[in-house]
């Protein structure tokens, strides 16, 4: 197997993952993943299920804290500094690095509760501030127009594709500087899907983004990098068009002409 | 038989799916049969009991005379019957007048009976003692003096009755307040003496204050002395105008008026009349004291207890309840340890009450109740202030009857929250204590409710332990009045289970008493029942506004 060209962009990398392995109990999911992931541009990883896309994905907010029996070995810095040693503030990381489910998670709450949720967990106390974060990350998820007459009802009132770009608005109310998006579109219609595609090029302006998805017309719509996985191993890395284009890999063909996955 | 059955015309085979079917219908329908007779039986005997019944008058062939209310009539055996004879009728008559009769109730062979008739003047008079009366009014005296006779004597007494209830009143809250404050004031100074002997103070300042309490006394016990003659006088005022009454045999006898609650000519009523008065019946038996060592009278003190108690409990029960499923669901390291706790809180909900009440005396009463006693209250022992039962000894011990089901609820509202939600609010940075208090908590808050509506239907029908803990038959007093500090958490209070059994099998006069035991059991099923009404509706609330189901 070639390298799999790490730093495919030029400029800088807000995501550094070196030699990263990690475990669950006996059985290993990543092998040695090596990537960078550039600056406010969308990196898309595609992969069959149960590559290692969502797991490699969780590892930078640290969110696979959460299951017993993980290990991780090697580094993933962010901004230049590891996010695995002893002094790291997991909830700062996790406020710097917000995420988006593959299944929409709203709140039992009304729809501006939501959206506050994320700034009065960081202390904003005042109706007024609450006020302006929820306005302006709405307007920032293409929500606002759709809700913003009925913010204090239940957030489960709204449609799939609402909840999904409620849940966007949700992470971007907390002003992070990435967003991790696991299979966001996954169990969306495609209109909901072209919805929140759109979302993510505006998105792109402000935001470092990276995205799994298991559709391939998704990551070469939207993506400006993609990385492809399989059984753990990072087996091709490079700009989605060249990558789609012509794959350097053998696999990377097979998978995306659909012989296998 | 449907004729879209796939087998067309060919014999059905047999569905053993069907009797199966039939048997759990046939299981439900008889449970259901169950509790509705049950309902219905409380709810007819517990209503029926106020309604007004005639009054009706026997004569026997032998010239015997009653006045009375019908409560039954049915076929005996009575003795020397020839074989084969259609068997006899006896009627049961409610006859009053305990004092002159000596029961409450006679029973009348029909064989034997002369005549039957509903005379228009037949009075029933409600009294604070020896309960109803029976017979006629004649006059109205005061002293010697006769104010009114015959017809005109009725309004006149009808009257007088409103004007002592009135004055009745007065008397009552004159001894709650003024007097009772004069002897708690006793109290106080009687314990401050105590207290200073414990203390042990210098000589000097011992008799400082020994004089100062001395005074203190001597201007309360003439206070006190003259309150009780006012109290003495009012009383005789009270007693001042009596009603005579002839009853049906021709028996004369003369009852102070004071002395009565109602008056009533049952025959006379039509049937507006009969139903206001039922309506006021209803309402006095919740809102009264009981009389009469609580065969007569309402229920109030019982009815105020159970509720008091149950929210007492409910205060205790929840917050222990929902930390503990809290730790055990969200915090604890699941493992052999968490199961076997899990285990003996499963356990616990199936001890014997009883237990817990021999565990409530010991610990909570003598326990904390005694040291609280040593610690706070010295000077009134050897009387034990809350080393003794009492309304809050007796909620704990219902709260740790009932917490398991509560932290069972409460897990089961916890383990429903689903794991998308709980990764929505980590990954935006929140701790995880401040996603199980903003997130988890709230959306399992109706699982929670569902434990609180379990522990109140399960505490306010709990007698057993509490008979050691804190109820009584008769407490003088509520668990709450105008006394600092207004709440009288070590008070001995009264409970409608209880009140039940008492008035049912420990009052003299079993017979007259059994229609009470209906109604202050279907007062304590609606009680339970409203308290669940309200819980459920708040839970649907909560459900509605955390319903966790996405669309």
């Amino acid at each position: 197997m070639a390298d799999p060209s790490p730093a495919p962009a030029p400029g800088p990398a807000t995501l550094e993952v070196d030699d990263l392995r990690l475990s669950y109990g006996e059985s290993r999911a990543l092998h040695g993943i090596t990537l960078a992931i550039p600056r406010r541009q969308i990196t898309a990883f595609i992969g069959p299920s149960g590559c290692g896309k969502s797991t490699l994905l969780r590892c930078f907010n640290r969110m696979n804290d959460l299951v017993d029996g993980v290990r991780t070995e090697g580094d993933v810095r962010f901004e230049g500094r590891t996010i695995f040693g002893p002094g790291v503030d997991v909830n700062e990381l996790r406020k710097r690095i917000g995420m988006v489910f593959q299944k929409s998670n709203p709140f039992p709450k009304s729809i501006y509760d939501n959206v506050a949720y994320g700034p009065r967990v960081h202390g904003a106390r005042r109706a007024s501030d609450l006020d302006e974060v929820v306005e302006r990350s709405l307007r920032g998820a293409a929500l606002w127009d759709e809700v913003k007459d009925r913010l204090r009802q239940s957030a489960l009132g709204l449609s799939g594709g609402q909840q999904q770009r409620l849940c966007i608005a949700r992470a971007i109310a907390v002003q992070p500087e990435v967003i991790l998006l696991d299979e966001p579109c996954s169990a969306l219609d495609p209109v909901a899907t072209a919805k929140v595609e759109d979302l993510m090029h505006e998105l792109k302006k402000e935001y470092t983004l990276v995205v799994v998805t298991h559709n391939m017309q998704q990551a070469s719509r939207v993506s400006d990098h993609t990385a492809f996985l399989y059984m753990g191993r990072l087996i091709e890395y490079g700009r989605t068009a060249d990558l789609f284009v012509n794959p350097r890999e053998k696999q990377t063909e097979d998978y995306i002409t659909g012989r296998f996955g | 038989m449907n004729a879209k059955t796939d087998d067309g015309d060919a014999p059905r085979p047999r569905r053993p799916g069907r009797s199966l079917l039939l048997l759990c219908g046939g299981a439900l329908g008889f449970c259901l049969l169950l509790v509705a007779g049950q309902l219905v039986l409380i709810a007819w005997n517990g209503l029926d009991y106020f309604w007004p019944r005639d009054l009706v008058a026997f004569e026997t062939k032998a010239g015997g005379k009653a006045l009375g209310e019908v409560h039954a009539r049915e076929r005996f055996h009575p003795d020397g019957l020839a074989a084969g004879a259609e068997l006899p009728t006896r009627i049961q008559v409610k006859v009053a007048n305990r004092e002159r009769t000596g029961a409450d109730f006679a029973w009348i062979d029909e064989r034997e009976l002369a005549r039957e008739w509903r005379p228009d003047d037949a009075l029933l008079l409600e009294r604070l003692e020896w309960g109803n009366f029976h017979g006629f009014l004649r006059a109205v005296k005061r002293g010697e003096e006769t104010l009114a006779e015959g017809e005109a004597a009725w309004p006149l007494l009808l009257g007088l009755i409103d004007r002592k209830t009135a004055e009745r009143a007065e008397l009552a809250a004159f001894e709650k307040g003024e007097l009772e404050d004069v002897t708690r004031a006793l109290e106080q100074i009687r314990l401050a003496r105590r207290r200073l002997e414990l203390d042990a103070p210098a000589a000097a300042e011992l008799a400082e204050r020994t004089r100062a309490l001395d005074a203190e006394a001597a201007w309360l016990e003439t206070r006190y002395a003259a309150l009780a003659e006012r109290l003495a006088a009012d009383r005789v005022r009270l007693d001042a105008e009596s009603a005579v009454l002839a009853t049906i045999d021709g028996g004369e006898t003369a009852l102070p008026v004071g002395a009565i609650v109602t008056a009533l000519r049952p025959n006379a009523l039509g049937l507006l009349g009969k139903l206001r008065l039922w309506c006021g019946r209803v309402v006095s038996f919740v809102v009264d004291d009981p009389r009469e060592s609580n065969t007569e009278g309402g229920i109030f003190p019982a009815l105020f207890g159970t509720v008091m108690m149950v929210f007492l409990m409910s205060f205790a029960v929840v917050p222990l309840g929902v930390l503990a499923a809290l730790y055990l669901r969200e915090y604890a390291r699941q493992g052999v340890l968490v199961r076997l706790v899990r285990i003996a809180v499963n356990n616990l909900a199936g001890v014997p009450s009883i237990v817990f009440g021999v565990f409530g005396l010991g610990f909570f009463v003598y326990g904390i109740g005694g040291s609280i006693d040593r610690l706070f209250f010295a000077e009134a022992l050897p009387q034990p202030t809350f080393g003794t039962g009492g309304i809050l000894w007796a909620a704990m011990t219902l709260a740790l009857l009932t917490v398991p089901v509560v932290i069972v609820a409460t897990e089961e509202g916890l383990a429903a929250v689903p794991r998308a939600v709980r990764e929505g609010s980590l990954a935006l940075g929140a701790t995880k204590f401040e996603t199980t208090w903003r997130v988890v908590l709230p959306a399992a808050a109706p699982g929670m409710l569902t434990g609180v509506i379990l522990a109140i239907a399960r505490a306010a029908g709990e007698v057993a332990p509490l008979m050691i803990v804190g109820m009584v038959k008769l407490a003088p007093a509520l668990p709450i009045d105008r006394h600092a500090p207004f709440v009288h958490l070590d008070q001995k209070f009264m409970h409608l289970g209880f009140h039940i059994f008492d008035v049912g099998f420990q009052s003299p006069n079993v017979e007259a008493t059994k229609p009470l035991v209906f109604a202050t059991a279907l007062v304590l099923l609606l009680l339970v029942v409203a308290m669940n009404l309200v819980a459920v509706s708040l839970r649907n609330k909560l459900r509605r506004r955390y319903a966790t189901s996405a669309v």
